[in-house]
């Protein structure tokens, strides 16, 4: 069993060390830099806490490094210095097979665009993550599948192939991947971004319900601003600085 | 079903055409070899049997009588005549002990005493060179399979029968129960004058053979050149053609005699069969080479275009491993497909040649060694290779950084 896999099976987070808490995701000092010649500095030492089934909005303009944020969070990318604990473990001291295992268990994805594989159904599409961490196709990630399609609406098509759906149709299926693996915590790159108002509120609409069926924690990455006043909280980025971090009521 | 297995494919289901072309290519490559080599290996064991079908693996003589050295002049140094001594059938000294001695070493399958001297057929007005062996047909039998080859009458040699050729028949008017004279070099002409009965002829499939091979009994050619109880050579025949330089050296080793193997009397042969070998190989070998940058290159192009969509799996909890596995399964599958499809293509081909190249008579020129063991041969290779040709592609997906890709995607 790999270090990440006992985090998982123990995912008691009062357990857990580094004074877990009640935190999910703590980062302290977090910065990021790209390049070596010409080093461009794009996180300068954000500070945050993310609690189990907070629902919370990451706004700012432009360029202020909030896909470069939620890439950190979501384990894909290391941060420059500064400390990163999910669920209580410190992600620096990872190896990659490790960090995959804890991002396919812990974290889900939706991005804005092209997230789904045009090579198999919604259906596969959606249990593809449980396929990949348990090695073999079984009944069960079928059924979780099918349950999940069915959340979202889209029971009737668990067998299209993903390019006969439409712009909110994917989405759906995109965010039924990123719960099928029951994560805590799931990362939604501006998932309303490309798509026009009624859908976008739909999908928006789905993530809420989703957060309080499940108690799964939403970060959600938006330039709309009458979706962000939704939110419970509302963490606003300018030039890689929390400039502002409000919680509703 | 595992999972890399899986997304492999569906990723050679998705990229149809690329995957027929890249099939096409594995399978061509495939056939071309599975012919070449079918082709090589009937041919070299068309010509191998026709040299051994009339010849001993090993022929034992006796050593060569010592030359007689004169010299020249008195002041040139080293300057010698070699003079040899006059050509007649000599007996190998104790020949049985000789025979048992080489039944007994490992390998040889069989042996058999014989005579072979230079004469001249005679009848009537005709006379023809032929070359007389003195044989004891059973246990010849066991060297070259003669009733084969036997086209009229019986291999009876017993008194004064004789076999001869299809050529030297013809030559002489001879048929079935003619009778001819055979006159040894040493003006000797044996008792009873020489004259012989015969009771067969043979069809070796080699001209010179036809003409020129008389088959006697080995009494007759013993009384014929003087060696009363005698023999000039002991053949034999081993386990294994090409063992049979080495059954000569031990025979040369433990009884003293002379042994040639067919390797060494039919070393231009050999080394024609081997430049053969090593040129079809070379040919393989690049064809091998050109199908492992085919599917090498396909599978890069590949990767490129999915970059994105193995970011995604990468976000989702797939691991670099799973991500290797996917291309390297997908090189599998296409050496194993290609392989399916290049062993029809080289059978195809196989019967293409047996129908076009026939002889003047219309007999196929010879046969297409295809057999299982060269398929599977062939499989593995085609499999292996593309594991190989898939490794830099799959590694490369697998180093892919999925922040990077999801974001440029
Ligand atoms: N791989 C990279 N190399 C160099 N600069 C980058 C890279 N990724 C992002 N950036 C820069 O970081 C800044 C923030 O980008 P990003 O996080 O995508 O912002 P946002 O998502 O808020 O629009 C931008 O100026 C962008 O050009
Ligand atoms: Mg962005």
């Amino acid at each position: 069993m790999t270090h990440s896999e006992r985090v998982l099976l123990d995912a008691d987070p009062a357990s857990t060390p580094n004074g877990g808490a009640d935190a999910l995701l703590r980062l302290e000092g977090v910065t990021k830099n790209y390049g070596t010649d010409v080093v461009t500095h794009v996180l300068h030492g954000i500070d945050l806490v993310v609690r189990p089934g907070e629902f919370l909005a990451l706004t700012g303009p432009s360029g202020s490094g909030k896909s470069t944020l939620l890439n950190i969070v979501g384990l894909l990318d290391r941060p420059t210095s500064g400390r990163l604990a999910f669920q209580g473990w410190d992600v620096a001291a990872m190896n990659d097979t490790e960090l995959t295992a804890l991002r396919g268990r812990g974290i889900g994805f939706v991005f804005q665009l092209h997230h789904l594989l045009p090579a198999f159904t919604a259906q596969e599409n959606v249990f593809l993550p449980l396929l990949a961490d348990r090695g073999r196709r079984d009944d069960e990630m079928m059924e979780r599948a099918s349950a999940l399609l069915a959340e979202v609406g889209l029971s009737g098509r668990a067998g299209y192939t993903t390019n006969s759906l439409s712009g909110g149709e994917r989405q759906r299926v995109a965010l039924a991947r990123a719960l099928v693996m029951r994560p805590p915590l799931v990362l939604a790159d501006e998932p309303t971004g490309n798509l026009d108002s009624e859908s976008g509120a739909q999908v928006f609409q789905l993530l809420r319900t989703f957060n309080q069926r499940f108690g799964t924690a939403f970060v959600i990455v938006t330039h709309d601003d009458r979706l962000a006043a939704q939110c419970d909280r509302v963490v606003h980025l300018l030039d890689g600085r929390i400039e502002s971090d409000t919680s509703a009521g | 079903m595992p999972f890399a297995l899986i997304v492999a494919l569906r990723y050679l289901r998705e990229g149809k055409g690329q995957t027929w072309l890249i099939l096409v290519g594995v399978g061509v490559g495939v056939g071309v070899i599975i012919f070449l080599s079918a082709l090589i290996s009937g041919l070299q064991e068309s010509l191998i049997d026709r040299t051994l079908g009339s010849q001993a693996h090993v022929i034992v003589r006796p050593r060569e009588e010592l030359p007689r050295v004169l010299p020249t002049s008195d002041r040139a140094v080293g300057v010698v005549t070699v003079e040899r001594p006059a050509q007649r059938v000599r007996s190998i000294v104790q020949w049985q002990q000789a025979r048992a001695e080489i039944t007994r070493i490992p390998g040889v399958i069989a042996t058999s005493p014989t005579i072979s001297g230079a004469a001249l057929a005679v009848r009537g007005d005709g006379a023809n060179a032929v070359l007389v062996r003195g044989i004891e047909p059973n246990s010849y039998r066991g060297i070259v399979d003669l009733d084969k080859f036997l086209m009229r009458g019986t291999l009876d040699l017993e008194g004064f029968g004789a076999v001869i050729g299809v050529g030297l028949a013809s030559d002489l008017g001879l048929s079935v129960g003619d009778r001819f004279r055979l006159r040894a070099g040493g003006g000797s002409e044996g008792d009873a004058g020489g004259v012989q009965t015969v009771t067969g002829i043979f069809d070796i499939g080699n001209k010179d053979l036809n003409a020129r091979w008389v088959l006697v009994s080995l009494r007759s050619a013993q009384s014929l050149f003087g060696l009363e109880g005698g023999v000039s050579t002991i053949e034999v025949k081993g386990a294994e053609i090409y063992g049979a330089e080495t059954i000569a050296v031990e025979i040369a080793g433990r009884t003293g005699l002379v042994a040639d193997s067919w390797m060494k009397s039919n070393e231009q042969l050999l080394i024609g069969l081997r430049s053969q070998s090593s040129s079809s190989l070379m040919i393989q070998v690049f064809v091998v080479l050109a199908v492992a940058l085919g599917i090498a290159s396909v599978l890069a192009v590949s990767v490129v275009q999915k970059s994105r969509e193995i970011g995604i799996l990468r976000a989702t909890g797939t691991t670099r491993r799973q991500v290797q596995q996917i291309f390297l399964i997908q090189g599998s599958i296409v050496g194993l497909l290609g392989s399916v499809v290049g062993i029809a293509l080289g059978i195809g081909l196989g019967y293409l040649f047996s129908t076009l190249a026939r002889g003047p008579d219309g007999t196929p020129t010879f046969p297409l060694t295809l057999e299982t063991a060269l398929y599977a041969r062939t499989a593995a290779i085609a499999v292996g290779v593309g594991t190989l040709s898939a490794l830099m592609p799959a590694r490369r997906a697998a180093r892919m950084d999925p922040a990077e890709v999801i974001r440029s995607g």
